[in-house]
């Protein structure tokens, strides 16, 4: 791996990798000395077009803990906002001598782009880029859905899949690059995932995706699944026609107290309920969901800086090589290893 | 710089000897003082063919020069893009003795005085016979006719009216519009897009959009307005052209509205016929083009079209940009792609050598119904004793390497950098004079009619 720009394009392979060094650097967050000097002397650039508070201090307590130089480039109040292109800060980044960027954009392919050309020879790291990809996002999403089903199973997470795992999305998938990570990453996994979205939300083209899909949010829960992923509802599609009120979308879509209760009266008690945050309390879930014993919120950002100090890891302590197959890589195609290496 | 102009009745004498004629028989075509004055086998020798200039065109065809009903020449306004002087030559070199300059200026070519401006610096370059496109809407606005009857009557002899790049969508106007131009035998060439549809669209709506997350820009949009369009030209008897057809579904309500009689034509644009939406996977900004690039399917529905004639003509579409409007994020970047050097290539590619069109269709989609679309008379005809000299000669055996750093035109922004291409432009005759021979470019026609000389103010690029 010299770079990581999306999940459909990551192998089994190099995504069981991520997740188990993300186990490995969980245990340095349990210690004292919450600290690794593993990059030493390695600068990584937070390079954030777009504000996202979260993303950014969770990759800055990464890159830190494994004793990196961390310059933080937030886009306002800079050049950027004066009319610089990318392509001048990419190579301004570069003179400086970046090792790693971690981008954050508003323009879909905007990391592919600091990929693809020559002006930045550093890692890319796709912390989120417009509607298309969050791939830090989604490894942390399995990350902590696989620690459940390795402990509901009571085997060790250390090169676990999430096979037979039954994953609900719901909301916004259209303009979610949380909901589209995840759907590549727990396809690779082996999980079966379900969208339930109004169709204003889903993609045209969805139907070409590894997933079913469902306009029914009680229908989907009756199935059974093991994990319900809320996605935020963005405030100004409110006003764009995609679904009538908040009300209506809360009532249909939304996980409030009731299906709360329903996961009870259906049986399925190890359930978890998952939210990549920030969460608009009372739009797409209700408060008591949140703060359930189900919710997994707190462990999902926890796990991000273990995920992310993983990716730093991975693609600046030099190691590049493709792991070799491990037995149960019969999901790495051919074209996911090609893909992955450039 | 009267001095270094030539007479226009006297541009010289050559003998094109053994071309396959429209891609038929070999024969020889004899040009002189701007006219073909013979055509037949074996003429060399003959005293007509006396002091000729001979070129040796066995294995070559002969095709009437090109006429692009699309094209972008970002003169007056954006010459950092491209002038009148650098796309003409680039049409030269692609085998085109016409074009038909877009009105999207800036100033926006919507007055007479911006249309003589075009046609002005057009015919002082000399490579081409430049037709300006009149702005159907003052500053492509949307909001009010611009004077059509005005640009009509100008020294440029307007007969196109398109605010392509932006659809007239109101369709009070669009059908005012289409009522107007009747008074002086023009057309409004239309670019389909449903604003709403495609407010901050990024590319095609499909697969690929829902994968790389950029905004769809449905097929509806652009078949919606066909088909009001069609009805309108129907209801008023009016003749309408339909710019850059890129879905299957636009070519069967086309195709319907001939069946029933309608007066319209469509163009299809070379990129079109070959590139798909899969290109965008690699989100690098060369592929992105108004409209769209659409799927495969799409692709061959619109071949299967322009070789039955539901889709009419090949219009480039050449677009030339910046290289700072390309090298960017995809969301910030500028559509269009240049086309010109590369049209005849790619539609030998993709509808020749495909078996679906011989080279007489290429003849009629690049030159002779432009020509009728556009309403200028002496291009577009046949190779025949008598016509006006404008021909293009091909050397359909070449292949060659897209290097877009070598092109004529200022843009770089060609989707077909680096790939292999059948088909070379030999020569091109412009009025009977050499603009292009030995595949390189020669030198300008000039107009002898002593009013033509270069304005001081037009840039003289290259020289």
């Amino acid at each position: 791996m010299k770079h990581l720009l999306s999940t459909e394009d990551l192998s089994l392979a190099n995504a069981i990798r991520i997740l188990d060094t993300a186990e490995e650097m969980a245990a340095v967050g349990d210690r004292e000395v919450k600290k690794l000097p593993a990059l030493r002397g390695r600068t990584v650039v937070n390079l954030f077009f777009e504000d996202s508070t979260r993303t950014r201090i969770s990759f800055e307590a990464a890159a830190k803990r494994l004793s990196a130089d961390v310059i933080n480039f937030a886009a306002k109040g800079s050049s950027v906002s004066k009319g610089e292109s990318l392509k001048d800060t990419a190579q301004t980044l570069a003179a400086m001598g970046a090792d790693a960027v971690v981008i954050r954009h508003w323009a879909s392919g905007a990391p592919h782009r600091l990929a693809a050309t020559d002006w930045i020879d550093a890692a890319v790291i796709n912390a989120g880029d417009g509607t298309h990809e969050h791939p830090t996002q989604a490894l942390l999403d399995a990350f902590t859905m696989r620690r459940h089903w390795a402990g509901l199973h009571g085997t060790p997470s250390a090169g676990a899949d999430l096979k037979g795992m039954r994953v609900a999305i719901a909301g916004d998938v259209l303009h979610s690059r949380v909901a589209r990570s995840n759907v590549w990453l727990l396809r690779t996994l082996g999980a079966e995932v379900t969208l339930v979205a109004p169709p204003t939300l889903l993609p045209i083209g969805v139907g070409q995706w590894p997933c079913s899909v469902s306009y029914d949010m009680d229908e989907t829960l009756a199935k059974g699944v093991d994990a319900v992923m809320m996605l935020r509802v963005q405030g100004e599609r409110m006003n764009a026609s995609f679904f009538p009120t908040a009300r209506e979308y809360s009532r249909r879509w939304g996980f409030d107290d009731n299906r709360l209760r329903a996961l009870d009266s259906l049986g399925l008690k190890d359930t978890i309920i998952m939210h990549p945050g920030p969460m608009n309390r009372g739009l797409e879930i209700s408060s008591a969901a949140a703060d359930s014993p189900r919710s997994t919120v707190l462990a999902q950002v926890r796990n991000g800086v273990s995920v992310r100090m993983a990716a730093l890891y991975l693609l600046l302590s030099g190691d590049t090589r493709e792991p070799a197959a491990t037995p149960n890589s019969a999901y790495s195609n051919a074209a996911h290893s090609t893909k992955e290496s450039h | 710089m009267a001095h270094d102009q030539q007479d226009a009745a006297t541009p010289g004498a050559y003998l094109i000897r053994g071309a396959a004629i429209l891609g038929g028989a070999a024969e020889d075509l004899l040009i002189r003082d701007g006219i073909i004055t013979a055509r037949g086998t074996d003429l060399a020798g003959t005293d007509a063919a006396d002091g000729a200039t001979v070129i040796e065109a066995a294995g070559l065809v002969a095709l009437p020069g090109m006429v692009d009903i699309h094209t972008h020449l970002r003169e007056p306004g954006r010459e950092d893009a491209e002038t009148v002087e650098t796309g003409t030559r680039a049409a030269a070199l692609g085998g085109y003795t016409a074009v038909h300059a877009m009105a999207n200026s800036n100033p926006v070519a919507d007055t007479a005085g911006v249309v003589e401006q075009v046609h002005t610096l057009g015919r002082a370059a000399g490579w081409v016979d430049v037709r300006p496109v009149g702005a159907v809407t003052v500053g492509l606005a949307g909001e009010q006719l611009a004077e059509l009857g005005a640009m009509a009557d100008s020294r440029a002899r307007v007969r196109v009216f398109s605010d392509d790049g932006i659809c007239v969508h109101d369709p009070v106007l669009m059908r005012r519009a289409l009522e107007y131009v009747k008074a002086f035998d023009g057309v409004v060439a239309q670019h389909a897009q449903e604003p709403r549809l495609t407010a901050g669209a990024q590319m095609n709506e499909g697969d690929v959009s829902a994968v790389l997350g950029l905004a769809g820009w449905p097929a509806v949009a652009e078949e919606s307005i066909i088909a009001r369009d069609v009805l309108l030209a129907q209801h008023v008897g009016s003749r309408l052209h339909v710019c850059h057809v890129s879905t299957a579904g636009s070519v069967e309500i086309i195709r319907w509205a001939k069946a029933r009689g309608i007066n319209v034509t469509a163009e299809v644009t070379p990129h079109h016929l070959l590139l798909t939406d899969e290109l965008v996977r690699s989100y690098d900004p060369v592929y992105k083009v108004n409209p769209p690039l659409r799927t495969d399917s799409d692709v061959q529905a619109l071949r299967a079209a322009l070789a039955d004639g539901t889709i009419d003509v090949i219009g480039t579409d050449h677009a030339p940009h910046p290289s700072e409007h390309k090298e960017c994020e995809w969301a910030q970047a500028a559509m269009g792609m240049t086309g010109l050097e590369t049209a005849l290539s790619v539609v030998q590619a993709t509808m020749i050598e495909t078996g679906l069109m011989g080279w007489d269709d290429f003849a009629r989609v690049t030159s002779i119904v432009p020509a009728v679309i556009g309403r200028v008379a002496d291009q577009g005809r046949p190779l025949e004793a008598g016509e006006p000299a404008n021909v293009t000669v091909v050397d359909p055996a070449a292949r060659w390497t897209v290097d877009p750093s070598k092109m004529a035109t200022m843009g770089r922004n060609s989707p077909f950098a680096g790939r292999e291409l059948p088909g070379k432009v030999v020569a091109t005759f412009f009025k009977g004079h050499p603009t292009v021979l030995n595949g390189e470019l020669n030198t300008p026609y000039r107009h002898g009619s002593g009013q033509e000389t270069r304005p001081a103010a037009a840039p003289a690029s290259g020289h």
